[in-house]
């Protein structure tokens, strides 16, 4: 096939390069720009309009000139060469090898967009994964196939708690193939290399095949980051029956990044700037996860999104809460009382839980007790409030009784150490003893029969 | 003729095509030489505007259009229960079986399975006049549910010919002024199917979600919308739905939502069974599945293509109850298709159409005769989740929608974070179909219970009030009526409001138990306030033996409500004892 080449890039502006006079040029399209040095950047093809198409780059404009750049057209989208030797290596944003390893010869070549899963051919997820963190286990389980991204903030130990996840994980009673597929998308050199070192220390490294995109990197380049990871992860997963977890950090550079091109293309801005597509574009990125029937490996997903403000509300992580699985909130005012991890329990939530915990999954007193924890928290932390207003003493004595639980609640089951992995059992029998603090007339949410058993 | 134009721009899932003389609005066309399927949406000169429903990569310049001079239209007949379909109605689980676990574009799979023989039973004679909506003759779709063939709107005259026995959907079994009638028959989804007369909802559609049926009940042929934040149970109030409303046929659409959703209710309603017939749930329910990562604008017809699915089953005269989750999504589909043709923007940037589409799309739900001439009557539901941003109500959508549907189920953060499931805020939720169904309540389950509902309500909104006057000056300046009053209301939130969709025995409530359990609780601060008018301490009421037994009402089994009566007499006699 030859390749059609153009010089007649007509402007350039932030990420986005026009380029008229082409023809037969295909929306999707992937281009490589040739500068007079040789080097080449790549681009895709965002709109088409007869003669006239516009790119979007992934390693950024700087340093083009109009009349110098070459851009040749490649007739297919962006891929990425899949294999076994891809265990164990280290790339860049765009796929390419950052260590000094050998080169990769790829099984097959795979476009990184991917294509929907058909829903019936999902399985649903139900395996329960132990982490060995109570506050997740007993309370937000995690399930392989889920996608559960960490909501957190700057300076919370999001990724210490992450590659504590990491190391910790398994599914009880099972011995099988597991791996990481890590993407860092603008984050720091720092924050990489303390996930790095941690695979090495832990030998992790060698099931895992990571993408770093630095915070000094081209923005734009993390657009293609995830999507490299995801083609990864599903080719080890769907094809050679791993079990994967996807970490993907931050998901708000990315979003950023997204927000760029929106922007440089003049779009009608969504919340806050966003474009208004960021539900659907991040969608195509988190339903990645999932089992698929009759293949043996899985894809879980990790994300985590650091919350600009601590704001909730704020469209990256609002929107990600609403295609993810759930979410698991860290807070400040927990991390600021030294408590590890600290996850805000409330407004944490693992939706595919009820579906991984119980009878012949974790323990049959399991689905009652969590229940029961979040709700004695919930009435815990509404007595601190009160007690915080009017003090301690106009509580009634069952609302100094729940004070009591929720401080003994975050001190004891929600703290745990940083090398800590505490199995399921041990985590539920902490909440019991817990639970013996209140009068069993509060139990309303745990079964007569568990409460004789485990009280 | 040009029955062929040609791509000039591509632009997402918008794809601008010229020498469209010959198409017509919302004609389907065919895009590019695999012929993605798309939609005329705006017409300007010669030029076009499509949505396409398939991804658009490596469509471009010079590829052509084809024209197919029809409306994007629904396949109608036997075999759609049972199934599941993408956005526009192409059969998911049979795209699997040809292409595998991913789907793939420019698919032409016919929706209702083409082979397949029915055995069709006339119930018209040769020779009958018959009228358009009339039943011509039933099919057994599936164990659970006969299908009843109709004379097709605009055909009305003599009966020619009709014969019983086993056809394919597209083979003739009558014929009526020449028109030979097949099973198989199509419609326009973006148009109404029509009837002849609407009436009010008086029926309830009963839930089994106590909140739901008990304080904010939505009336067969009614609307219900279901805002709240991510994470406050939306889907799993529609599931619930789904699963135990009492109507013949269940239409659930998943639009833009997540894909395990939709395996969940694949794999999960096979084994839930018909309390009446024993049979498996999925033998009444139709799926439609245009998940967030499937093409946009296919999630923009898919409540088009559901709708008109459950405008058909009314008509054979059966009840029907559509989800939508989550019409948000839908709404974010057409202002991104908007966005792409740069019409200008209104609040939020959706497009100024938004009110006009989101309340044409409620409208078609109903309590309607049919347009034979018997006088058939169905219904069709709709209950539709909305998303708003940070679970803001202000948001267009939500305002929308406010509009014109008749019940609105206010989801709260505060209260999910509980884990008080349904987070459905009594005190903001209403339902303006309260009159409509009194008379049966009164009728069907007790006189009493559309006052208990009065009482129970006026007790939360005091607690509320109470509870704002205990957050400023504590609680020693309640009076004792206060806090025994607020002692009811955590028992009507915590042992009749608060319902796990995952217990087994909590799931369902019928409505029988659903006024004894509020009586019981109701009957309960009656009795315990005359004890304190007779000056007996709170405290020792409060720690009645009984109290315990109300906090698990919600397992008195629902084949012996009688227990209710026992339970009363306990009440009264340990009310006796404090004397
Ligand atoms: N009736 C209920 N009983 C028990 N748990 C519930 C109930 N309703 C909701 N939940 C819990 O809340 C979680 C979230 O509910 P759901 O998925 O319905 O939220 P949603 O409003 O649809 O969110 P989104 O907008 O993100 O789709 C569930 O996974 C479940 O754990
Ligand atoms: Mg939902």
């Amino acid at each position: 096939m030859i390749r059609k080449e153009y010089r007649s890039v007509a402007e350039v502006n932030g990420p986005l390069m026009f380029i008229e006079g082409t023809s037969g040029i295909k929306y999707g399209e992937l281009a490589e720009i040739v500068l007079p040095t040789g080097k080449t950047r790549r681009a895709k093809v965002l709109e088409v309009e007869e003669d006239k198409v516009l790119l979007q780059l992934f390693e950024g404009t700087s340093g083009i000139n109009l009349y110098q750049a070459r851009v040749k057209f490649e007739g297919r989208g962006l891929e990425f060469g899949v294999s076994l030797d891809l265990l164990g290596r280290i790339f860049d944003g765009l796929g390419r090898p950052l260590d000094k390893g050998p080169q990769i010869i790829a099984e097959k070549k795979v476009d990184i967009n991917g294509s929907p899963i058909n829903p019936t051919a999902r399985d649903y997820p139900s395996e329960f994964i132990q982490t060995g963190i109570s506050a997740i286990d007993g309370l937000n389980s995690l399930v392989r196939g889920q996608k559960l991204p960490i909501f957190s903030g700057s300076g919370l130990p999001h990724n210490r708690l992450t590659a504590q996840i990491a190391r910790q994980s398994k599914v009880l009673g099972k011995e099988e193939r597991f791996g990481i597929v890590f993407a860092a998308m603008g984050i720091t050199f720092e924050e990489a290399d303390y996930f790095i070192s941690d695979f090495k220390r832990t030998g992790a490294i060698e099931r895992s095949v990571l993408f770093i995109n630095l915070s000094n990197d081209p923005a734009i380049e993390r657009i293609a980051t995830p999507r490299m990871a995801l083609t990864v992860a599903e080719y080890l997963a769907f094809e050679k029956d791993m079990h994967i977890l996807v970490i993907l950090t931050d998901i708000t550079h990315y979003a950023e990044a997204l927000r760029e091109i929106s922007a440089a293309r003049n779009e009608v801005p969504g919340r806050r700037g966003y474009p208004s597509y960021l539900y659907t574009d991040l969608a195509t990125i988190f339903e990645r996860a999932g089992r698929i029937k009759g293949k043996k490996g899985s894809i879980t997903q990790m994300p985590i999104l650091s919350m600009p403000e601590d704001d909730k509300t704020h469209p990256i992580p609002d929107l990600t809460g609403y295609i993810t699985e759930g979410q698991i909130i860290l807070s400040r005012s927990l991390h600021h009382r030294g408590i590890y991890p600290p996850v805000d329990i409330l407004p944490s939530l693992s939706r595919l839980r009820d579906k991984g915990i119980g009878k012949e999954k974790t323990r049959e007193d399991h689905p009652d007790l969590a229940s029961q924890l979040f709700a004695a928290y919930a009435k815990g932390k509404e007595a601190k409030e009160l007690a915080v207003v009017l003090g301690e003493a106009s509580l009634s004595d069952l609302d100094r009784l729940y004070l009591k639980f929720s401080e003994g609640f975050e001190r004891r089951f929600i703290s745990q150490l940083e090398d800590e992995g505490r199995d399921i059992a041990e985590t539920l029998d902490i909440g019991w003893s817990l639970l013996k603090s209140l009068p069993k007339t509060e139990l309303k949410r745990i079964r007569e029969e568990y409460l004789e058993k485990y009280l | 003729m040009a029955k062929e134009g040609k791509i000039v721009k591509v632009s997402g899932p918008l794809v601008e095509a010229l020498g469209m003389q010959e198409a017509k609005m919302y004609d389907v066309v065919k895009v590019g030489e695999q012929r993605l399927i798309g939609e005329i949406i705006r017409l300007s000169g010669e030029r076009a505007y499509i949505q396409v429903y398939e991804e658009t990569e490596g469509l471009g310049p010079g590829d052509p259009v084809f024209l197919t001079g029809e409306p994007l239209v629904v396949e109608l007949g036997p075999g759609l229960l049972d199934s599941i379909y993408d956005g526009i109605q192409r059969p998911l689980g049979r795209i699997r079986e040809e292409i595998g676990d991913y789907i793939g574009r420019g698919l032409t799979i016919h929706a209702l399975p083409r082979k397949k023989k029915w055995n069709f039973k006339p119930l018209v004679k040769k020779g009958e006049l018959v009228k358009e909506g009339d039943i011509l003759g039933k099919v057994e779709e599936t164990p659970l549910i006969e299908h009843r063939v109709l004379v097709p709107p605009g055909i009305n005259g003599k009966v020619e010919s009709i014969k019983g026995g086993s056809f394919t959907i597209e083979e003739e079994i009558a014929k009526i002024e020449k028109r030979p009638i097949r099973m198989l028959s199509r419609w326009p989804v973006r148009n109404p199917r029509p009837f002849k007369e609407r009436l009010a909802p008086v029926v309830p559609l009963v839930t089994g979600q106590r909140i739901i049926d008990s304080l904010f009940p939505v009336a067969k042929g009614g609307t219900a919308c279901i805002p709240g934040p991510f994470g406050s149970g939306k889907t799993v109030v529609l599931h619930e739905i789904a699963k135990w409303a009492n109507s013949q046929i269940i239409v659930y659409t998943g639009c833009g939502e997540r894909g395990n959703e939709m395996a969940d209710v694949l794999l999960e309603f096979p084994k839930l069974k018909d309390p009446k017939s024993g049979r498996p749930l999925t033998e009444r329910t139709i799926l439609i599945a245009n998940t967030s990562n499937m093409p946009v604008a296919a999630r923009e017809a898919s409540i088009y293509t559901g709708i008109t699915i459950g405008e058909y089953y009314r008509d054979m005269g059966y009840d029907v109850a559509l989800m939508a989750d989550s019409t948000s999504r839908w709404a974010e589909a057409l202002r991104e298709i908007s966005g792409r043709m740069e019409e200008m923007p209104g609040e939020e940037g959706y497009p100024a159409y938004l009110g006009t589409r989101v309340a044409s799309f409620y409208e078609r739900a109903g309590r309607v005769i049919n347009l034979g001439s018997k006088g058939v009557e169905g219904s069709l539901s709709v209950i539709g989740a909305v998303s708003p941003p940070g679970g803001d109500l202000t948001d267009p959508v939500v305002q929308q929608t406010l509009r014109v549907a008749k019940v609105f189920w206010g989801l709260d953060d505060r209260l999910a974070y509980q884990r008080h499931f349904p987070a459905i805020n009594w005190l903001s939720s209403y339902s303006l179909h309260l009159r409509n169904i009194e008379q049966y309540l009164k009728r069907e389950i007790n006189e009493e219970f559309p006052k208990l509902r009065e009482m129970a309500i006026e007790i939360l909104q005091r607690e509320a009030e109470v509870l704002e006057i205990v957050r400023l000056v504590g609680m020693e300046t309640i009076s004792k009526e206060d806090q025994l009053l607020l002692e009811v209301a955590r028992s009507l939130r915590e042992d009749f409001l608060h319902q796990n969709a995952f217990d087994e025995k909590d799931a369902y409530t019928t409505l029988p138990k659903q006024y004894q359990m509020l009586r019981f609780i109701l009957l309960s601060h009656d009795l315990f306030r005359g004890l304190l008018n007779k000056g007996i301490e709170l405290k020792r009421i409060l720690t009645l033996p009984i109290r315990e037994k109300i906090a698990r009402i919600k397992y008195v089994p629902e084949e012996n409500l009688r227990e209710f009566d026992q339970l009363e007499e306990e009440l009264r006699r340990e009310v006796k004892g404090l004397k």
